[in-house]
């Protein structure tokens, strides 16, 4: 077992040796320019918003978020976003845009079986995950907060 | 007949009739661009899904390879053939339309040599005068099945490959003269352990050293025997794999010997990673160029070892391993 094992480590070894290198630093660099542009596009947004409309700095994020979301859409539809992420890897995939363009290619993705089956039941495939971690972590977090002010301590 | 551990030589030599190959648009503008009966520009081939689009594609290149042939479409007795899709579906439906008996194949993209090899076998033992065999793979079709919905935006690493869009088939009858398969070798399923559906080339190298070496062992003769040796689709990581591996036990190539079809066929500037993939990758590649070269007399031996990684989604997520099968058809002039 021992040597066989060792034969796959070896073998594993050897692959590495001929896999071109992901530039980490510099996909780091990109990630940090295209997902900081993003933010930026995001703040114009909103800074739009509470100057010409009735908004204010805490009403308006979800106005903003839609915004990047119908934009993401279109990026989504006419297949633009995939070769933007393509280039800007966790840049476009961090921000709300990478959320959205998950929930929006499965839902194009499965249209040919039916908006019930296909789209319906689908276009959640790659999101839901986030929704579901993203709900129960919230609801354990408030659980302990709750615990925490019943025994006084905040 | 059987010659050494898994070779089968065959004397009644089946001859390719004809061969007929349909592309997509990233094919059409490959290094190959210009030897292929057709291509599409629209990824949906004016159908409504993509399924749909890979099932026309094969239709296609059937209808191309008969009507290049002498042979009528009724004087063909077996259709062998099979895809990466879902218990193959776009095959069948093609094969519906085809209306001939229909042999259905799953070895991921090792399927175009299997179906070479048993065609070859079915008229050596006359099992049949005329056997059409090939295989449709469909880049959107296969993403969406394997990875991820084709919009969405997950930045793709260097050791991907890309999955060819398009089909090739091949026509072999019972000729006097012409382009013969000699020999086939059948691969056994090879796992190194591997686990990353990115890098399928690494998973598929060790079942492409491991036919390579029992077909020449097999055969009795040297790599050199071969004009050209032409993988499937290894890919520029795979290849080179299979090259440091073969070159531990001994066999060498000279210089543009040793040709992968996934990491010839797409050209550096399109940014396919590390080359092109699928079920269709040897058969576009192989159908479409190789044997054009030995028409024209360029090439007179070769080797055409193509390989596939037998994974799928759900054993990918359950954490199992790539298994990986080549098998190796020889194609000479006779």
């Amino acid at each position: 077992m021992s040597n066989k094992q060792s034969k796959y480590e070896a073998y594993e070894k050897k692959t590495k040796e001929h896999e071109p290198k992901r530039p980490i630093f510099l996909n780091c660099c990109k990630a940090f320019l295209i997902g900081g542009f993003i933010c930026f596009i995001g703040q114009c947004i909103a800074t739009f918003y509470i100057h010409y409309f009735d908004f204010t700095e805490k009403t308006v994020g979800n106005p903003t978020v839609a915004t990047l979301i119908i934009i993401t859409m279109f990026l989504t539809g006419f297949g633009l976003y995939e070769k933007i992420a393509q280039f800007a890897g966790a840049g476009t995939a961090v921000p709300v845009t990478g959320f959205a363009n998950a929930v929006i290619s499965s839902a194009i993705e499965h249209r040919p079986e039916g908006f019930i089956l296909g789209v319906g039941s689908n276009m959640l495939k790659l999101a839901g995950p986030v929704i579901v971690y993203g709900v129960f972590s919230a609801f354990l977090i408030a659980l302990f907060k709750t615990i925490l002010q019943m025994i006084g301590i905040i | 007949m059987i010659t050494g551990k898994s070779t089968w030589t065959f004397s009644s030599y089946p001859v390719i009739v004809s061969s007929g190959v349909v592309v997509g648009k990233e094919e059409a503008i490959s290094n190959l661009n210009g030897h292929f009966d057709e291509s599409f520009e629209d990824m949906f081939v004016d159908e409504d899904s993509y399924e749909r689009a890979q099932e026309v594609l094969l239709t296609k290149a059937i209808d191309y390879t008969i009507k290049k042939s002498p042979v009528k479409k009724k004087d063909i007795q077996f259709f062998i053939s099979g895809d990466l899709i879902n218990q193959i579906t776009p095959t069948t439906f093609a094969a519906k339309k085809l209306n001939i008996p229909y042999f259905g194949l799953y070895s991921a993209c090792a399927t175009s040599t299997e179906g070479l090899a048993l065609a070859a076998m079915m008229l050596e033992q006359n099992g049949a005068n005329y056997i059409l065999t090939g295989t449709a793979s469909h880049y959107a079709a296969t993403e969406r099945q394997f990875r991820f919905p084709n919009e969405y935006g997950g930045q793709i690493p260097p050791t991907a490959q890309r999955t060819v869009t398009g089909a090739g088939t091949i026509l072999l009858g019972k000729e006097k003269q012409g382009l013969a398969i000699t020999s086939a070798t059948i691969g056994k399923v090879m796992d190194y352990e591997m686990t990353d559906p990115f890098n399928m080339g690494a998973a598929m190298a060790p079942a492409a050293v491991d036919t390579i070496r029992q077909h020449l062992q097999d055969r009795q003769i040297d790599a050199n025997y071969y004009d050209k040796i032409v993988t499937g689709d290894l890919g520029a990581v795979g290849r080179a794999l299979t090259e440091d591996l073969l070159k531990k036990h001994h066999i060498t190539f000279q210089s543009n010997q040793f040709i992968d079809c996934g990491d010839f066929l797409y050209k550096k500037e399109q940014n396919m990673q590390a080359g092109g993939s699928g079920a269709a990758c040897s058969s576009v590649v192989t159908y479409g160029y190789f044997l054009e070269q030995m028409k024209v007399n360029k090439i007179n031996k070769l080797l055409f070892v193509a390989t596939g990684a037998l994974h799928s989604p759900l054993t990918v997520q359950q954490k199992r391993t790539i298994p990986s099968i080549a098998h190796a058809v020889s194609i000479e002039r006779k």
